[in-house]
Formats: C-alpha cells, structure tokens, sequence
C-alpha cells in the first residue's frame, strides 16, 4: 500500500502520468535544436508569418488597453465572427451565446471536449496516424484510445468497415481530423455520410478537428457536423494556427450543443479563466477578411504541394498525394530502415529536418512527415539535399 | 490571373523546372505559355528590382503630376503617350482626382530634372500645369521591401 509513511517516500509523480511515454517529436527536436543551418521540413506550423492586418490590430488593441481578462466564453463579437463565419464556410448554424467557446487553441478545446466527455474506461476511436496529442489527452482523462489504423494505398482514408471493426459497447467517441496531420488526407462527402451513418448507429459522438479545413486543395471541405442529425452528437473544433498563420496566439474554438459547451465551460473557467484578449482582438480582426488571406495562402501552399510530390516523384519516393493540410507523408520502407533512423540520418548527412512518422503513432512507422509551408527556396534546397542523400544510399 | 503569372511576377528568374513542377505541367508545355505571353505582349519584360539607396549613384527621381486637356480626338491617350517616350519618364499612369497623368522621372541630378520639366514636359500643347516631388528614399517597390529585417527565429521541429 502507498501511504504517507515518511520512511516509504511516495513517487512524486501521478502514476498515470508515469505510464505516459514522452513525444517522440520531443526527443528529435532536442537533436535538431543542437545543430547549425538546418532545412527543416519538421515544423507543424506555416511558414508565412501572421498576415500584417492581424498583427497590427492586435498592436492597436493593446494601445487602446485591452490588457484585461474576457468573460470565460470569450468576447462576444469574436463567438459572433466565429458563428458567421462556420455558417458560412461549412453551413453550420451555431448560437454565439449559448454554443460556441473560445479557447487557447485547438489544443485546448481538445482536452475541454474530452475531459467533459470521458468517463474512466471510455473508449475513444480515432484515425492513425494523427496528431500527437490525442492519445495522451484521451488517457490523462482515463479514457482508452482506439486507434484505427489507415494506409497510404486509401489514401489514408477511414472508412465505415474499419470503423465497425473497432467498435465496442464502450465506444463514446470518434475523433475525426480531415483533413490530416500527417498525412494531408481529406474524405469524400460519401464516406462522410457512411460515417455519419455509423456514428448514429453506434450513438456516438463525434469530435471533429477542423483545424486544417480551410487548406484543401482540390475540393472544398465538408464538415461532419454539416450532415443531418448530426450537429447534435458532434463538437467542432476549430481554431486560427493553420489557416491564419497564427500559431503563437495560441487561439481557437469549439461549437457544440449547449449541454457540451457548459460542460466544456466548467473546466475552461476554472483551469484557463479565459482566452488571452490580444489573441481574441486579433481573431476577430482575422475573420474580418477571412477570405483574401486563406486563399492567398491556399494558392501558395499548392504550388508548394505539387512541387514537392513532382520532386518524390522523380526520387522514387512512394506517396499518397496530400489533398488537404501542408504536409507529405512518403514511404521509406522500402529503404530497410526505421522512421527515427531515416530522419536522423538525413539530419545528420544533409541537414534536412523531417519528423520520423512513428511520432504519430504505431502506424506511422516507415514514413516520414514533411511539411511544405516552408519558403520556396527552402524547399527547393530540401528536394535537392534529400535527392542525394536517396541517391547515395 | 494564370498561376504562371503570378508566380513570374514574384521571380521571373524562376527556371521551367521548378514552374512545371508547381503547376504540374511538362516544361515544354511552361515554355510554350512563356513564349506565348512574350509574344502577345502580355508579359512586356522582365526586371531586377534594385535599392538603389545602397548604390553609389546619383540618380534622383521625381515623381510630378500633370494636368493636360483632353484632346478632341484620342482623349488623354495622344498626350499621355507622348509623354511615355522620353526615356528619362519611368511610369506614366492616368489618374483620377486633382490632376490627370502621374509621372516617375528618373535623371542623373536636380538640373536635368528641372529642365526636363520646364523645357520638355510643361512646352507641350495641351499640359496646363505641373507640380514635381521629388523622391527622398524607397522603403518598399513592386511589393518588395527595400531593407530586410532579421527573422524572428522559429522552432525547427514541432508537432
Ligand atoms: C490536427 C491538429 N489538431 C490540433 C492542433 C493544435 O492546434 P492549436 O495551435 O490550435 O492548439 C494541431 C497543431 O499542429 C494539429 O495539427
């Protein structure tokens, strides 16, 4: 028994977070930061800085002395902006008052949907390989994470029969994140419907991660919660990181029923109070123009796209093309080596940055993410290094 | 505007390599659009953008506005392309507002600039007035920063 005798000191740290392995990307980052003149392909995040327009009306708020906090859903006119604009980007009518919260990004409004959600023993389904965080947020609220495995042959699609596979009696959730990070996958409107199908079936709910909805290359993004009956059992999280470049203002935002939000509203208030003001101003300012600055973007990020598949292309390099995100995900497996031993090499001979796709979970072994929203330049230089580095080995 | 445009407005100098793989499209086919741009007359030249602040030339530029009347036949064309055949007359841009035609004249010092102005441009038939500014220093031209900043450093990898 663990008790509070002095002579038997206590561990220090909560068990369930002892059981919780560090991040993979954590560990290459340590490396990568350690090296000089390195190309890196590596980063979550766009290349572009936050367009002027935003960082200056986050400047101008601070002069007039937005300094204080907001009230803990955040600042109306902003969960005003956000219901406008999710009415008319994905045709979704959500309730500024009552069903829209504003959080310290996408990340955020993840752990408030499933700590509000999860009891201990829940099983959470969700796509692999993904992002990071939501195996470990779904266990630090003992929740079980399900992962369901996807390939490159499907384009790293889910499809309904994956799904019924992993489905039990204690099934509560299926997270959803199209399109992609890793992969640059999206779904087809007709595999949404068989999920949205399945999810009523099985009466699930659904947590949709939308932050990457604006960058879909060939077709527009659809949105689970647009399907009928399905605005009811979905929370969609969305946020301002991908499309607006705006990573370090750490904003985002979650819509859902009434009930979820006041529960979500619980933990927000009294763990996080409230978003930061600036951020919010500067949210607000973001989807005011909306349009011109994720379509300038868009245009860019696709010509980033299509030259660095036409690059893998001519190296050999096996990969689904990514229709949605700013990442590629290729196969190296034919190159008889682990996904952590490929990037390090690679960083080691040609100082390139990539991040090894084991860091998005077991089904990401054998391939490696690389980001396209760098510079231009710096990706022409990257396809080039990594050309030779393939060529030599 | 064409994708292909937009990108050579940015860097002309980029090669038909590269543009064929962003646009996925052969080089052959980047080409056969360059040629035919060149051709048409839709893409009209190709140029460095220079700071010259950083140069040790004396050029000085004026930037002058001009009121002209419209003529009978030809409106403000025939004067307005007069005008552009100088070669100290940078950019000749019709207007609308308090004057008519904006002018960038580039010449070697203050002089010649005077004398373009008072000998040249404001003698023509036509040209009611002139007011002339001259250009102190460039901080941005044809969407480009004329100093560059140091970056702000960002992570090398994250999630
Ligand atoms: C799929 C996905 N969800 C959420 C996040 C976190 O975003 P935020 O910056 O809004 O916390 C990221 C960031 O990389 C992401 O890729």
């Amino acid at each position: 028994m663990n008790t509070n005798d002095s002579k038997c000191p206590r561990k220090i740290i909560a068990k369930n977070l002892h059981d919780l392995p560090r991040s993979g990307i954590r560990d290459f980052f340590d490396v990568v930061s350690s090296m000089h003149d390195v190309i890196s392909l590596g980063v979550g995040e766009p290349g572009f800085d936050t367009p002027w327009h935003i960082r200056e009306a986050s400047v101008f708020a601070l002069e007039k002395g937005a300094t204080g906090y907001t009230p803990n859903l955040g600042l109306l006119k902003l969960r005003e902006a956000c219901s406008a604009y999710v009415k008319k980007t994905f045709q979704i009518d959500y309730s500024p008052k009552e069903e829209i919260i504003i959080t310290v990004g996408v990340s955020e409004a993840l752990d408030l949907a499933i700590r509000a959600l999860v009891d201990p023993g829940d099983e959470v389904l969700y796509h692999e390989p993904c992002y990071v965080s939501y195996a470990p947020v779904i266990r630090l609220a003992y929740g079980k994470p399900v992962p369901i495995p996807t390939q490159k042959e499907d384009h790293f699609r889910l499809t309904r029969d994956q799904l019924e596979e992993k489905v039990t009696s204690k099934s509560k959730i299926l997270i959803l994140n199209f399109p992609t990070n890793p992969t640059g996958a999206t779904l087809p409107s007709k595999d949404l419907a068989d999920i949205a199908a399945f999810i009523c079936k099985h009466n699930l709910i659904v947590i949709t991660d939308e932050i990457y909805a604006e960058l879909s290359y060939e077709e527009p993004h659809v949105s689970i919660a647009s399907f009928p009956g399905m605005k009811e059992r979905t929370l969609f999280l969305h946020g301002f990181s991908k499309a607006w470049a705006m990573t370090g203002f750490r904003l985002g935002y979650a819509c859902a029923p009434p009930e979820i939000i006041e529960a979500m509203m619980k933990i927000h208030q009294y763990t996080m109070l409230c978003a930061p003001i600036l951020s919010q101003e500067a949210a607000y300012e973001a989807l005011q123009k909306a349009e011109t600055d994720i379509a300038a973007m868009r245009d860019a990020y696709r010509k980033h796209r299509n030259f660095m598949c036409a690059s893998f292309q001519k190296m050999n390099l096996p990969y689904a093309e990514p229709q949605g995100a700013f990442y590629a995900f290729p196969n190296i497996k034919d190159l008889e080596c682990s996904s952590q031993e490929f990037a390090l090499k690679l960083l080691e001979k040609e100082k390139v940055a990539v991040v090894p796709g084991s860091a998005f979970g077991a089904s990401g072994e054998g391939y490696i993410r690389c980001s396209f929203a760098t510079s231009l330049d710096d990706l022409k230089e990257a396809m080039v290094r990594i050309a030779r580095f393939l060529a030599r080995r | 505007m064409d994708e292909l445009l937009n990108i050579l407005k940015t860097n002309a100098l980029e090669t038909p390599e590269n543009l064929a793989k962003m646009l996925n499209q052969t080089e052959e086919e980047i080409k056969a659009k360059i040629a035919e741009y060149e051709k048409n007359g839709v893409i009209r030249g190709y140029q460095a953008v220079i700071n010259e602040d950083q140069l040790d030339t004396h050029y000085v530029t004026a930037v002058i506005e001009v009121k002209i009347t419209p003529q009978r036949e030809g409106g403000f064309d025939h004067i307005a392309k007069r005008i552009s055949k100088f070669s100290e007359v940078q950019s000749v841009y019709l207007m609308s507002g308090a004057f008519d035609l904006l002018l960038f004249v580039t010449d070697k010092d203050l002089k010649n600039v005077a004398s373009f102005v008072s000998e040249k441009l404001a003698t023509i038939n036509g040209v009611i007035s002139t007011a002339t500014h001259f250009m102190l220093k460039p901080y941005k031209n044809h969407g480009i920063l004329m100093e560059s900043h140091d970056e702000y450093e960002r992570l090398k990898v994250s999630p």
